[in-house]
């Protein structure tokens, strides 16, 4: 079976390309990951406030009570050099592409413009195949409006596709006010690939201790459905790749990723619960159905139930909501 | 050869030779030489070689006693060995001292001379301590600035190997160990030059070697010990001359010429003194500047002190001396003489004696102390020693620098006089030690001394407070080198980086004539002069002085920068002061910056340039009135109410003029009234806790947990508010005890230092706002002055029966008095909460030892003491006697307490008939276990002296002197881990084996605080500390698992953090366990390296995590069949790294070295898990039957 994709200009031979999370940081499991089938390896972000948190967080500590009292001038010894910032995971993607031969993507999470033109061209030096940009922006304050967040994403892409010359992707939420416009924004902007979608992590309340309560639940194979629904609508619209993430848990849902029109299927959630060989089974999976039903290759799939050359187009419209609101029957 | 120029302090450029011709160094941390081993651990640990291309092996040892026994060790097999230390440090080597000279061993001890703790302790620098080591035989070799510093370390080094003589190489501490100065710095050719490896292999020949086996060591009898001794006689004779053929070489070398006594003046002087360190470097100045005007004086400068060339001595006096005055920076009480005077009184008059004497007549010789703790020794007292000197009857034996108006040894001086040289720039800076002000000056020195071209001096006085503590730099910079080791006093420029200052001492006493100021002010340029003290503008307007200001607060907190001001008041000293081209002067401190955030991050490295960019245009000149008009003046340094001693003592050392005070001020034997913080009203807090009584649940929590004893609480009689100022707070008390009684918490708005731990300790939340507790946060300088009233008010009210208190429980403590108030530990400090716990819980009959270090410090430093009395003056009775001996000073008190309990009882025995029968069984047999008991006792007493006045007998005045031995007494030792688990450690365990009634508080912050965050033995694996550059690979000592071996030992490990009710009831048990007990406190600690007012967080994590297990291990429960081991807490379930990387002590290593981190965690898992089994199986144990089986 023909599983290869091409997915920001590099071939890969499957789909299944495993998305960020914490799993990276550890070299053998991104060698477990190629091993257990994964055509690509999203890291795990860099973010942004990891960045300058941890430069504001030692120096603070490093120097609080210091020069004060003439016994304890200072309380710790001075280190050489520490692997400030990006050091560490620009080791971490030598280190990674070192191991493995599949391609790495460096993936780097924040929302200002500044200093990420230098990280990212760090991150292409260090060996990396391509870059996802994350752009995690809750946008609370009332008086910032849609162009202005927009124009954060945009800027932004721009910058740092002024910087490399690896392919960019860039990971967005279904947020926006018009989300097939935003994406052909950043398409038009010059974004190689689109990653859909981000998963807000909702906080929840905590009654008993009156406190806001930080929570990250992994995803199931329901919330596939909304990056389905929008990349089948925008495929064959716009010239960047589109990847579908979150609810890609089995090779079935990974075949409706591929005919909605993505190039690849991103997999955490399901890593994260089954493990890493879970991968295997998925694109066991994936070529079992192919098999039988007779399908030669990826790519004959590829948008084949993209809103474009699905029989229904209607169905990822107002047109269907109404339909389903309308013959809902509720169970007994 | 081209040496580099650079700016350092006396301790590193020392170091940095010692290291470099070293193989071995054996270590300890002792102020203020700790900075020598840090630097020597630091290099080892980056992997820096020695001359020969090794890395030498530093090792810090259990104290400085085992150092010098290391070394020992390393000298006997052949290893190039040196150490650091200094003052009782010193002490301790002494023993190992007299072996290693005895042995004619090669070795150099660095010395960073400090002061001998007797009436008092003091860091501060003299002479006292080499002094007394001037007879272990070893040579010593002084030197006097941080050129001279690094030059004499490697002489000595060169020497000794020659000589076979080891040496002390000292210099003064603090003014030259810290003093930072622009020196050429010595090369490792230089090194190599001067170390002749023929003699390195001589030394490794004589080494222990079981291939040529030799033995040393020997006991020896009268027969022949007197005679080896003098055998040695041959190396010491010759050893002078070995030194000056060094110091010959080391000239040729490098081109600087010493000699074993140097003499600076004119050559036809008839009035020359002699001296040796730093001081003699303020005498050349002041030598220079007077024989320019026609003196004929000078000064012989002691480089070579022992061996004592007499010889040499007497050559370097002019022959035409014709007084000498012989100055020593020491004591000897009762001596005819201090050393250095007795050793050239010898030398002249043996001379003369002899026939030999260089001089015309014999010199009249006479002597004097100066200096001692670093006290002030300036060209005006040197002109007054040669003043002095000029007189036909000069005193024989003087004082300069104080005022002894009682035994009259002090010579008077003009405080006017000057020998600043015009083209030196003298710039001070005031600020607090949280501003950066320092750190930033230290910079400043390094663009001055290496970008300028000056050459420049810095020297730094800090606080003896470790919270809001104020920082003094002084800054000297010119074309010539700068040899004035003297602080400032007159300055061309004064910054003054806190507004606060202003209004509580003379800021700008010690500006010159037409000087520039630069205030930090809030207020505006047109606005700031009304906001100046009387003083500060006389001396704006008749100094003439250039009045700049900036609101530093605003440009940092706009730069992102916080309350570090420091860039920006650096950048305005610059810019104001003309001493650099500005352009280059921004470049200069931009790559300051760069070099010395850089590491840390671009961030910190931008925020900085940032506010350099923003500083200038901040910056405004005040036009200055003509006329003074403000309506205050400096306020008074403690109220007009405060004690009698206050006034004439303390209020002298707060407006910074203790050196005013005079000897007969000084208490004669170092004994000081107590409670005496309370006077002082340092209101450094900016925010302070305001109670909200509406919700508040009255638990007590948050005064338990209060470091600096300011949250109060108190329950009245209604009726008692009365007369309550309006809006004074209280609410219904919900005890049943007083349940018709109103509950009253009060904050001592003056004394907070506004650590916010009282916040995260409140379990209330506000149901409308739950980011409110029952106490919150809130501006001090609004609520001030009507918190103020309120404090004075709530102190007027009477305290809580003590009878009716329920010791064990959180709640009822709050309403005991802290006998420990208002200390200058840290913000948030975590030991301060257990030692205020003993002091509410026993306080008025507690005897404390007090081991050195931060509690010594924070309880015993002076100007102000935080223990105290209550309303009967009872309170606790401090004492600090060392480092190393609390636990058995603590026995010492407890013996003399039994046995003159004892003797009491027994005086009542034999009065029984005069005293009554009944009172004397009373007395005899009282139950003392409760605080209802004790009182009783209190008042039986009280009748029994009545009785034995009326009696009058002299066994009745005996009995009456000993008489309050009846009444139960306390002793605790306290102190830290460096005491307990290192230092202390034979003593400590001495102590808990002796079986006596004597309870241990080990505060544990894991590492040595006071002295700056050196490894103890109880700091965890993978914690990154001085001396544990790498993480230190090895677990944590389990002293309460030793301790228990013992069996009779009570034993708790505790940590109120995660669990208040547990400390107190631990405390309360190893209180009343009438046999040694052992406490073992977790104490969060600015050197852990995390915001303290997550300290209580993060002893619930360390105990969460199975770092820090809780439990008691008391004996008394063997007797009632029961297992003495309780393990109070759960079973870890917080992973270790949850806890420890909140703590940078962790965390540096993760981005310093993340694979050993990595490792290192992994270790100290193992070691957590191996501790929970260990422990748990313990717990489980059954006890009652013959064997004492485990139970699954």
């Amino acid at each position: 079976m023909d599983l290869r994709t091409n997915y920001l200009g590099m071939e890969l031979k499957n789909p299944i390309v495993v998305s960020p999370s914490p799993l990276t940081e550890n070299l053998d499991n991104m060698k477990k990951m190629e091993d257990a089938g994964a055509a690509a390896i999203v890291m795990h972000s860099l973010f942004e406030e990891q960045i300058t948190f941890m430069s504001e967080d030692l120096n603070e500590n490093l120097q609080q009570g210091t020069m004060s009292f003439s016994e304890a001038l200072t309380f710790f010894p001075e280190e050489q050099d520490y692997k400030m910032g990006p050091d560490s995971y620009l080791e971490h993607i030598r280190k990674a592409k070192e191991m493995v031969n599949i391609p790495v993507i460096g993936s780097l999470n924040g929302v200002s413009v500044g200093g990420w033109q230098d990280i990212a061209t760090k991150i292409e030096q260090a060996g990396a195949d391509a870059l996802e940009l994350n752009v995690y922006y809750i946008p609370t304050n009332p008086e910032q409006d849609g162009p202005h967040v927009e124009n954060l994403y945009l800027d932004l892409m721009r910058e740092v596709k002024k910087a490399i010359t690896i392919p960019v992707a860039v990971k967005i939420g279904p947020y926006f006010s018009s989300t097939a416009n935003m994406v052909q924004k950043l398409d038009q902007a010059g974004a190689d690939g689109l990653v859909m979608f981000n998963r807000f992590y909702q906080p929840d309340l905590d009654l008993d201790n009156l406190e806001v309560k930080p929570d990250l639940t992994l995803s199931s194979s329901w919330e596939l459905r909304l990056a389905l629904r929008w990349v089948a609508i925008l495929y064959s619209r716009i010239q960047a790749d589109m990847a579908i993430t979150g609810g890609v848990h089995t090779g079935t849902d990974a075949l409706k990723a591929m005919t909605a029109g993505a190039k690849v299927a991103m997999m955490t959630s399901a890593i994260l619960r089954k493990g890493i060989d879970h991968i295997n089974t998925v694109l066991a999976e994936m070529t079992q159905w192919m098999e039988a039903h007779e399908y030669e290759s990826i790519a004959q799939m590829q948008g084949s139930l993209s809103q474009r050359n699905c029989p229904n187009p209607a169905a990822f419209e107002r047109a269907n909501y109404m339909k389903i609101i309308t013959c809902y029957t509720p169970n007994a | 050869m081209t040496r580099p120029m650079r700016t350092m302090d006396g301790n590193e450029a020392v170091a940095n030779v010692a290291y470099q011709v070293s193989e071995v160094a054996a270590i300890y941390p002792i102020t203020p030489s700790s900075n020598m081993g840090e630097w020597a651990d630091q290099w080892m640990s980056e992997g820096r070689p020695n001359i020969w291309g090794t890395v030498p092996t530093v090792v810090e040892m259990q104290s400085e006693g085992g150092a010098a026994a290391a070394v020992h060790g390393a000298l006997q097999t052949g290893s190039l060995t040196t150490t650091f230390t200094a003052s009782q440090g010193l002490l301790l080597m002494i023993p190992s001292m007299f072996k290693i000279a005895g042995e004619l061993t090669p070795a150099v001890f660095h010395i960073s001379a400090r002061t001998l703790a007797t009436h008092a302790l003091s860091i501060f620098g003299d002479h006292s301590d080499v002094m007394s080591a001037r007879s272990t035989g070893f040579g010593m070799l002084a030197s006097g600035s941080v050129q001279e510093a690094q030059d004499m370390a490697l002489i000595a080094h060169a020497a000794t190997l020659a000589a076979r003589i080891p040496f002390m190489h000292y210099f003064d501490g603090f003014r030259t160990s810290h003093e930072e100065n622009k020196i050429e710095v010595l090369q490792p050719a230089d090194m190599r030059a001067m170390i002749d490896d023929q003699l390195v292999f001589a030394h490794r020949m004589r080494a222990m070697s079981p291939d040529r086996p030799v033995l040393r060591g020997t006991a020896q009898n009268p027969d022949v010990f007197f005679t080896a001794r003098e055998a040695c006689n041959p190396f010491y004779e010759a050893c002078p001359a070995i030194v000056q053929q060094t110091m010959d070489k080391f000239a040729a070398v490098v081109g600087r010429q010493y000699h074993l006594f140097d003499y600076i003046g004119a050559p036809d002087a008839e009035r020359v003194i002699v001296l040796m360190g730093s001081g003699a470097e303020a005498a050349a100045e002041t030598i220079d500047y007077l024989v320019q005007k026609g003196e004929k004086i000078g000064a012989v400068i002691v480089r070579l002190y022992r061996p004592f060339s007499a010889a040499a001595l007497l050559a370097a006096f002019p022959k035409t001396t014709k007084v000498i005055g012989v100055l020593d920076r020491t004591k000897e009480p009762g001596a005819a003489g201090e050393p250095l005077f007795m050793d050239v009184a010898t030398a002249v008059t043996e001379a003369t004696i002899n026939g030999n004497s260089p001089f015309a007549v014999l010199p009249r010789i006479i002597g004097g102390r100066y200096g001692l703790s670093s006290r002030e020794f300036t060209p005006a007292m040197i002109k007054s020693i040669f003043d002095e000197m000029r007189k036909e009857e000069p005193k024989r034996r003087f004082t300069v620098g104080i005022n002894d108006d009682v035994s009259h040894t002090s010579i008077s001086y003009d405080p006017s006089f000057s020998t600043e040289s015009p083209e030196t720039t003298r710039a001070l800076f005031y600020g607090l030690g949280a501003d950066g002000t320092v750190g930033a000056n230290k910079n400043s020195i390094k663009i001055l001394g290496e970008d300028a071209g000056f050459y420049a001096q810095g020297y730094f006085v800090y606080d003896s407070r470790k919270s809001g503590s104020m920082t003094t730099s002084h800054l000297r910079f010119g074309p010539k080198p700068i040899r004035s080791t003297y602080l400032i006093t007159r300055a061309n420029f004064v910054a003054c980086h806190q507004f606060s200052f202003m209004e509580k001492f003379d800021v700008l006493r010690c500006a010159d004539e037409g000087a520039v100021f630069l205030l930090n002010s809030i207020y505006g340029p047109d606005e700031v002069w009304d906001h100046l003290p009387k003083t500060a503008q006389r001396q704006i307007i008749e100094k003439k002085l250039k009045f700049f200001i900036i609101n530093g607060f605003e440009v940092a907190k706009a730069a992102g920068m916080g309350g570090r001001i420091n860039t920006v008041m650096q950048t305005c000293f610059f810019y104001i002061s003309g001493v650099m081209p500005q352009a280059a002067a921004i470049e200069a401190i931009k790559t300051s910056i760069k070099n010395t955030y850089g590491k840390r991050g671009d961030t910190i490295v931008q925020k900085n340039w940032a506010a350099v960019d923003m500083a200038v245009e901040h910056l405004h000149e005040v036009k200055v009135p003509g006329t003074v008009t403000s309506t205050f003046d400096i306020r008074p340094a403690v109220p007009a109410h405060a004690p009698e001693f206050l006034h004439e003592f303390t209020a002298a050392i707060l407006a910074e003029s203790g050196e005013t005070l005079p000897v007969s001020k000084m208490p004669v034997d170092g004994t000081f009234p107590t409670g005496t913080t309370q006077w002082e009203k340092r209101n450094i807090a900016l925010e302070i806790p305001e109670w909200d009584e509406e919700i508040c649940i009255q638990c007590g929590k948050c005064a338990l947990v209060c470091p600096h004893g300011v949250i109060r609480a108190k329950i009245v009689e209604e009726e008692t508010l009365a007369d309550a100022p309006e809006g004074f707070k209280s609410a219904r008390a919900k005890w049943k005890e007083f349940a018709d009684n109103r509950y009253i918490m009060q904050i001592a708005p003056e004394d907070c230092t506004g650590c916010a731990l009282c916040v995260q300790a409140c379990p209330v939340k506000n149901k409308q706002q739950p980011k409110l507790r029952a106490i919150n946060m809130v501006e001090q300088a609004p609520i001030r002055d009507r918190e103020r009233e309120r404090w004075n008010y709530f102190l007027s009210l009477p305290e809580v029966d003590r009878g009716a208190v329920k010791m064990n429980l959180v709640k009822d403590v709050q309403l005991l008095r802290p006998l420990f108030e208002f200390s200058g530990a840290c913000a948030g400090c975590g030991e301060t909460p257990y030692v205020k716990l003993i002091s509410q819980l026993f306080g008025d009959r507690l005897y404390v030892a007090n081991a050195t270090g931060c509690s010594s410090i924070y309880g015993g430093n002076l100007p102000t003491t935080p223990w105290a009395f209550n309303a009967d003056g009872r309170g606790p009775a401090w004492n600090n006697s060392l480092f190393e001996d609390a636990a058995e000073f603590g026995l010492g008190m407890r013996v003399t307490i039994d046995k003159q309990k004892e003797f009491a009882e027994e005086l009542v025995k034999r009065l029984e008939s005069q005293i009554g029968g009944t009172l004397a069984a009373e007395l005899l047999s009282a139950e003392q276990k409760t605080e209802a008991g004790i009182q009783a006792q209190r008042e039986r007493v009280a009748a029994l002296k009545e009785k034995l006045a009326a009696i009058g007998t002299g066994e009745a005045k005996v009995l009456a002197h000993v008489a309050d031995f009846l009444v139960r007494k306390t002793v605790w030792s306290m102190g830290g881990d460096g005491w307990a688990y290192d230092i202390g450690y034979g003593g400590l365990d001495h102590v808990i084996a002796s079986g006596k009634d004597i309870n241990l508080l080990v505060m544990d912050t894991e590492v040595y605080s006071n002295t700056g965050g050196q490894c103890s033995k109880a700091t965890p694996r993978g914690a990154v500390a001085k001396f544990a550059a790498g993480g230190k690979p090895g677990s944590k000592k389990d002293l309460g698992l030793i301790a228990m071996t013992y069996g009779n030992v009570y034993v708790a490990q505790i940590a109120m953090g995660a669990n208040d009710s547990h400390t107190i009831r631990a405390i309360l048990e190893a209180e009343a366990y009438e046999g040694p007990s052992i406490v073992i406190a977790y104490s969060h600690c600015i050197a852990h390296g995390y915001n303290l007012v997550m300290g209580l967080e993060q002893q619930k994590n360390a105990v969460q995590s199975g770092h820090w297990p809780l439990y008691r291990f008391n004996p008394a429960l063997k007797a009632e069949g029961k297992n003495p081991f309780q393990l109070d807490c759960k079973e870890p379930a917080l992973d270790l790294d949850k806890y420890i990387y909140n703590e940078t002590r962790y965390k540096m290593l993760t981005l310093s070295q993340p694979e050993l981190a990595a490792s290192l965690l992994e270790g100290a898992k193992e070691d957590v898990a191996a501790r929970w089994r260990l422990y748990s199986y313990l717990a489980k144990m059954e006890f009652g039957s013959e064997n004492e089986t485990a139970v699954e």
